[in-house]
């Protein structure tokens, strides 16, 4: 039989027809909804008399809405003030208790980020496929499942027909070779992936992880990682299957147990490309080249280390090139030759489906431990993923670092990774975020964001500059 | 859904690189639970010079007057010719409701991002893939040609200029009979739902910790 990869044989066991045209009906496996793509694929059901067609493989969570402030939340989806946003949110509860789908609600101690908390509940599984009406679903790729994100017709086509029209995507390895640097971390390797890569360079991909990095890196780092496929342009990320997937997934409400569980982690072994898979393109990083990265423009592949000098347009080779790098710098109010680490945040965000599990808020209270945050940036938030994370945050203390350290620590939710709630940058203030998109507006109008690790948000916090992690201590000194 | 034939409509241009969704319809305005009327919030924060509020009358707002779908030269358009990765960023279908609701029927440019061509599809509108040398061409044409109007014609998938130039697109077989046929895709896939429940039978067989486990320790 023809060697496989990964892509190929979550495909394979998910086709359930092939079409003529080159199309195929995709079985799909776990739907994940929140509370903004979802409503009008409730109302297009409604209107043609369509129930879900397997409830079971639904689960549903608010996030993009709902408020960070503990006053606010603790009024619950009533206590919502933005009457829009509550309206949204009582949407989805109204829909899910309709159609008889399991949510997690605004004050259950498991809400979270949908993308955070469907592989903490184990409603993401290896060998899985998942949608959600959301870009970033390629996170749960890192579990070797095949995940993208998908609009509201397909939520409500998934939601009516248990299945996705889809064709069948080009294979391509992402290689990390070697070993990183310390201090150097997963959202380092993906901005440095789209660094290489450029925003396009995935599209029409389905991206595979690979290399002796992605092999050392925890569960967390793999998510942050195929989060930020799409912003490689490709709809999915994935990685391989192996103990650390195992471990993570074990005992998780939603996994198996006893003989079904044994049963799963023998499937699950074969959850990787065969070795002589042929992949239609490769690309292969040194991880040890990898610095801290951080964004300067207004799409993430504007990235550099952190020693780096901003571009000049007239050194750009075309003239489409020129013209984005010459709107970017004005947009984010940089000049040419500027170094990276004289940027000033007027804002810090720790947060987001990229960056706001346990690891990264550890990796964020290690650096602000015992620190203050600069006098110059007026607000630090750090936004737990979930009320799990929240609590698992808690317990080590983490919470007091950050709050001792000057920052705002809150209830789980989008936050300012979007903007769509009452956090965001005002006009014209640079933003320190470890979220995943630095496009004009993302995070307020005519906000500025730069996109960092944890590490590298929070050093930004205490020297109120961008810093390099690693030589935090001889630059406060 | 509306089908989609032969357009003759105006073109419009949207002359940058990678517009994201965002740039389409910015996120105050998804907050909406309707599927219409966001035609008015398309490109908003290019559009008007204040910021814009879900629910609000634009028609009092402040209009940018250097953005091209606010002269007069363009009003009315129904073909959008833009440039490379048009479309990136959040999987929205948004997007696509504010163009269609706005009077774009077609959009044309060297790329799209994957998850808004599909979406497009899915809302009547036809997204074209021209080469670069053949969108440089357009955009040449349109500015030095007031009421620039081009004809799409999805059976024979050509775009043809007002002098008479036709360039060819590719688009697949499967979307192009449900776009000319305004088929909604549930429908369509609800046919095959014999197949659907044989699968599935089968897929519980091999891999039972699949099924149920969504309502698990819930
Ligand atoms: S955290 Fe940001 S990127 Fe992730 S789901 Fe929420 S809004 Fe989208």
């Amino acid at each position: 039989m023809a060697a496989l990869t990964l892509y190929d044989k979550l495909w394979r066991n998910h086709l359930v027809e092939q079409r003529d045209d080159g199309s195929a009906l995709i079985y799909i496996d776990r739907h994940l909804i929140h509370e903004v793509t979802s409503p009008q694929a409730f109302e297009g059901l409604r209107l043609a008399g369509r129930q879900p067609w397997r409830r079971d493989a639904n689960l549903a969570v608010p996030d993009h809405n709902v408020p960070t402030e503990s006053a606010e939340r603790a009024g619950g989806v009533a206590g919502i003030l933005d009457p829009i946003s509550r309206l949204q949110v009582q949407t989805l509860d109204d829909n899910c208790l309709a159609f008889d789908i399991t949510e997690i609600q605004i004050n259950d101690r498991r809400q979270g980020i949908v993308h955070v908390v469907g592989p903490e509940q184990g409603a993401t599984l290896p060998g899985m496929t998942v949608v959600c009406g959301d870009s970033h679903t390629s996170t749960h790729g890192a579990f070797g499942a095949l995940a993208h994100g998908i609009g509201t017709s397909e939520v409500e086509h998934v939601l009516a027909t248990q299945c996705l029209v889809q064709k069948k995507m080009k294979n391509m390895l992402v290689r990390v070779d070697g070993q990183l640097q310390p201090g150097v971390t997963a959202k380092d390797v993906a901005l440095a992936i789209i660094g290489e890569i450029g925003t396009a360079g995935g599209t029409g991909y389905a991206i595979e992880f690979g290399g002796d990095v992605v092999r050392d890196m925890s569960m967390e780092g793999r998510m942050t990682l195929c989060n930020m496929s799409i912003e490689a342009g490709a709809r999915m990320g994935m990685v391989a299957v192996d103990q650390a997937t195992i471990d993570y997934v074990k005992d998780r409400p939603g996994a198996p147990r006893g003989e079904l569980w044994d049963a799963a982690v023998s499937a699950w072994a074969d959850l990787h490309s065969d070795p002589d898979a042929v992949f239609d393109r490769e690309v292969v990083l040194r991880g040890a080249d990898i610095q801290p990265q951080v964004t300067w423009g207004t799409s993430p592949e504007m990235v550099l280390p952190i020693d780096g000098v901003l571009p000049d347009p007239e050194s750009q080779d075309t003239a489409s090139r020129r013209a984005a790098v010459q709107r970017a710098l004005e947009y984010m109010g940089l000049t040419p030759g500027m170094r990276i680490r004289d940027i000033r945040p007027d804002r810090v965000f720790i947060g987001s489906c990229t960056n706001s599990r346990i690891e990264d808020l550890r990796a964020a209270a290690k650096v602000v431990r015992g620190r203050k945050v600069a006098a110059s940036v007026k607000q630090a938030l750090v936004v737990p993923g979930s009320g799990l994370v929240k609590a698992q945050a808690e317990a080590e203390g983490l919470d007091r670092i950050f709050i001792e350290a000057g920052m705002e620590w809150r209830e789980p939710g989008c936050s300012m990774c979007l903007a769509m709630n009452a956090d965001k940058l005002g006009a014209g203030e640079h933003c320190a975020s470890t979220s995943n998109r630095n496009f004009e507006g993302r995070q307020g109008m005519g906000g500025r964001t730069h996109l960092v690790s944890p590490a590298m948000a929070a050093a930004a916090a205490v020297a109120g500059h961008f810093v390099d992690v690693r030589r935090l201590e001889e630059e406060l000194a | 859904m509306k089908a989609f034939t032969v357009l003759d409509g105006l073109a419009a241009p949207m002359d940058r690189a990678n517009v994201d969704t965002d740039l389409i319809i910015p996120k105050q305005f998804l907050k909406s639970i309707k599927r219409s009327g966001f035609g008015p919030n398309l490109f908003d924060e290019l559009r008007y010079l204040d910021e814009g509020q879900p629910g609000q009358d634009c028609s009092q707002r402040p209009l940018n007057p250097d953005f091209p779908l606010n002269q007069d030269r363009y009003r009315g358009a129904s073909v959008l010719l833009a440039r490379e990765n048009f479309g990136c960023g959040s999987s929205r279908e948004h997007a696509p409701w504010a163009l269609e609701d706005y009077g774009f029927r077609c959009i044309i440019a060297p790329s799209f991002a994957d998850i808004f061509y599909n979406n497009c599809f899915k809302n009547g509108i036809l997204p074209v893939v021209l080469s670069e040398a053949a969108v440089e061409q357009l955009f040449r044409e349109l500015y030095a040609t007031e009421g620039y109007q081009l004809q799409v014609d999805l059976p024979a998938q050509t775009v043809t200029t007002p002098a008479g130039e036709a360039f060819t697109f590719e688009v697949d077989a499967f979307r192009k009979h449900c776009l000319l046929n305004g088929l909604d895709d549930i429908g369509v896939t609800l046919e095959s739902a014999e197949t659907i429940r044989g699968f599935e039978a089968r897929w519980q067989q091999q891999a039972p910790w699949l099924f149920g486990a969504g309502n698990r320790g819930h």
